[in-house]
């Protein structure tokens, strides 16, 4: 078995905002010191305000740490690297354009030929589940439907590494667990490398080969989770004994420092 | 077609008070509709009516383009940064509020009497709105959608031209309809109060020759391009998909 | 103040010193435009002296009537069309497109059936601002919340007691909205009508000031429209914000 190949890795990274000024600062994150395996599906759970959306925009390359370094397939990077997607909590998807164009948005501008965008495009809708809707416009949808269009934009580009902020953050629960599965088979399908950040705990313990768990500001990580899980896996697996164990271990360390987060004694 | 319905009954009553008024107050004070569309009729049958047309048109054209070019350009910079628009909104809605005509006689003394004056009117009037609903429909865009742009790799002329520009559409959309009627309205007043020619200073002449009919008959006649214009307008804001 | 606040002050200030600047070395002739010191000046000489006092009380009365009489008007003509929803469908795209018809050209009109006065000038204003009360009253309505209603019929509140108590003070943030624009477009109609044809009024002192040459006179009374103008719809803009954000949950 092929030892495992470092796809990312984040060394003594601090992000500390109003750095360099002689206004507040705000130590947003770290040190942290994170290695994503090519191919793994790692997860980021931690409360409120520890920095998890500050370490998807170090890695995407979004923001540029305080200290430490950022490597991406072995080279440091310099703003967003080739290879990355990147979907967000928010709607990203662009109102005025159908659930086609916003697909191929990012590939028209990266001046790929017609024929290939054509074939790309058609085969992200019907992965999606999008093919109904591809004349819609995205207003037309509901938030489920908009997010796979944002992710279904991300796929087209073919990422090595798919960065995830809480973007089933706005959905309901039943809609969530039906997300994650199609998640899993994205990244199942593609191989890529995922990074998911969550405030749901289960649905950090049911995605992920690995769940980091983050303190509270300034985030670090105080405990690494390997779930086990086999590649082939689905939301059902809310019922095996397992996941109420990995549920509880990331609870145990979550719990204090969320409760240091909201401001009470732990 | 309930709608439609029920609109064209409302014009019905609407032509229906307007003649009851006119027997109330008599042939001197209030044409009657009958009467004013026969003087409008008559009227567009004259050369004179369309040279005033086409004097008061040209104005008009060249303030809108002015009002929305500038009010766009300007309403750009300003809404670039989110500094400068915070600080540029309360000045921008003052200058909006101001009653403009009172600066009239300052853009006479620097333009003198004729066209120019007139477009520096309509301009001065539409150009605002304009730029005010460009400022904040810029300062307004999703962040959401920067910061795709940046996860996309994109140069910033292409996040101007596929994201900035159709995201702030709808919006000045709505400027630019008010700018166009506020336009109009300017150069209309500017004709009013100083000019020789134009359908503002044919009002204006027939109200001191007490000719009603005629002040009515245009006024029909601007009301009823001035409506038109601005369902078309409204047309075209409705296609854009939000 | 804000830093935004400063900056705005600090911008506004640079632009009179620059306009003084221009006026006193004579790049910009004084037959074109005074220098903002001299129109204090003559605007303070005006005040003092009185002369002009009737007209300024005649056009800031005439104002403040306008802005009464469309503000109720507007609200009584808001609520009675929220309430008849067929003639609210009917009306709703006359409203709409309302202000695209120039109403000035109806100030002939008016001045033939009122002759010119006071009326006149008034029946304009009112006609200009009473749309925006109309407009801002079927919004201010129609955004209550449907909660509140509900709320209303669970204490078993009659008609009129939910209307004074729970529909008025839902929608006034709304409705201030509406008299504020109402003030701002009366202000508007009132010197315009003055202006284009009047025998009284701050307007019409600006057009005969224009007329006689008399450019002294005419910036200081422009400098206290300006002056009016901004500090009346500031105002009313600051207490708009502060009814607006009680809307913000």
């Amino acid at each position: 078995m092929p030892a495992p190949e470092v796809h990312a890795r984040l060394t003594g990274v601090t992000r500390i905002y109003g750095a360099g000024t002689s206004g507040t600062k705000l130590h947003a994150l770290g040190p942290v010191d994170l290695t994503l395996e090519r191919g793994e599906f790692f997860s980021v759970v931690g409360p409120s305000g520890c920095g998890k959306s500050t370490l998807l925009d170090v890695l995407a390359g979004l923001a540029v740490p305080t200290d430490g370094t950022v490597e991406f397939e072995g080279k440091a990077i310099r703003g967003v690297p080739d290879g990355v997607g990147v979907v967000f909590q928010e709607d990203a998807s662009f109102a005025w354009l159908t659930v086609r164009d916003n697909v191929a948005f990012g590939l028209r501008r990266a001046g790929v030929d017609a024929a290939e965008i054509a074939r790309r495009v058609d085969y992200a809708i019907g992965f999606m589940g999008l093919r109904d809707f591809a004349n819609a416009y995205p207003s037309q949808l509901s938030g489920g439907m908009r997010q796979r269009v944002c992710i279904a934009r991300t796929l087209v580009l073919q990422p090595r590494l798919i960065l995830l902020d809480e973007p089933f953050g706005a959905l309901d629960q039943q809609t969530r667990l039906l997300m994650g599965d199609e998640l899993l088979r994205l990244w199942r399908e593609t191989g890529a490398t995922v990074l998911l950040i969550t405030h749901a705990l289960d649905e950090a313990a049911m995605l992920s080969d690995r769940v980091g768990v983050m303190s509270a500001r300034p985030g670090v990580f105080i405990d690494f989770v390997a779930t086990g899980w086999p590649r082939e896996r689905d939301s059902r697996i809310v019922s095996d004994a397992h996941f109420g164990a990995i549920t509880a271990r990331l609870w145990e360390k979550l719990r204090a420092e969320s409760l240091k987060s909201l401001g009470s004694a732990p | 077609m309930r709608k439609a319905g029920d609109f064209l009954i409302l014009i019905v009553v609407l032509l229906a008070v307007w003649q009851v008024l006119h027997m109330i107050a008599g042939d001197t004070t209030l044409t009657s509709p009958a009467d004013t569309f026969a003087k409008l009729g008559a009227l567009m049958r004259t050369e004179q009516f369309w040279a005033n047309v086409a004097e008061t048109g040209q104005a008009f054209a060249l303030a809108l383009v002015i009002s929305i070019v500038g009010g766009v350009g300007i309403g750009t910079l300003l809404g670039l940064n989110r500094t400068s628009g915070t600080v540029s909104e309360p000045i921008l809605i003052s200058l909006y509020s101001l009653p403009k005509v009172t600066l009239y006689p300052l853009v006479l003394l620097c333009f003198g009497l004729g066209m120019s004056a007139k477009v520096a009117f309509g301009a001065m009037h539409g150009l605002i709105p304009v730029a005010l609903f460009t400022m904040k429909a810029i300062m307004h865009i999703k962040p959401v959608y920067l910061r795709t742009a940046r996860a996309l790799r994109l140069s910033p002329g292409q996040v101007a031209a596929t994201i900035a520009l159709p995201a702030v559409l709808p919006e000045v959309m709505a400027g630019a309809r008010l700018g166009f009627s506020l336009s109009l309205l300017g150069v209309l007043i500017g004709e009013m109060f100083a000019s020789k020619r134009g359908l503002g200073f044919m009002i204006n002449s027939a109200m001191g020759l007490g000719d009603i009919a005629t002040i009515m008959a245009v006024a029909v006649f601007l009301s009823v391009f001035a409506v038109a214009a601005n369902a078309l307008l409204l047309v075209i804001d409705r296609a854009i998909p939000r | 103040m804000t830093r935004e606040g400063w900056i705005r002050l600090l911008i506004v200030a640079a632009a009179i010193a620059a306009l003084e600047a221009l006026c006193r070395t004579g790049l910009i002739h004084r037959t074109v435009l005074l220098a903002p010191s001299e129109m204090v000046v003559s605007l303070w000489h005006i005040l003092q002296v009185g002369e002009l006092n009737d007209d300024i009380l005649s056009t800031l009365r005439n104002v403040l009537l306008s802005a009464a009489i469309a503000s109720v008007l507007g609200f009584a003509l808001g609520a009675v069309i929220h309430a008849l929803p067929r003639v609210r469908h009917a009306v709703e795209p006359l409203l709409a497109s309302y202000y695209a018809i120039p109403t000035f050209m109806f100030y002939p009109i008016f001045i033939v059936v009122f002759g010119v006065g006071a009326q006149a000038i008034i029946a304009i204003a009112v006609l200009l601002s009473i749309v925006a009360m109309i407009t801002a009253t079927l919004t201010g309505l129609d955004r209550i919340p449907p909660v509140l209603r509900k709320t209303a019929r669970v204490f078993r509140m009659s008609p009129a007691k939910r209307a004074v108590m729970v529909d008025l003070p839902a929608a006034a943030p709304y409705l201030f909205t509406g008299v504020k624009l109402t003030f701002a477009y009366s202000l508007i109609g009132v010197i315009a009508s003055e202006f284009i044809l009047s025998g009284a009024g701050i307007g019409y002192a600006i057009a005969y000031a224009y007329n006689n040459f008399n450019n002294p006179r005419m910036y200081g009374l422009m400098l206290l429209v300006i002056i009016v103008a901004v500090a009346a719809n500031t105002a009313l803009d600051a207490v708009d914000r502060r009814l607006q954000a009680r809307l913000r949950r």
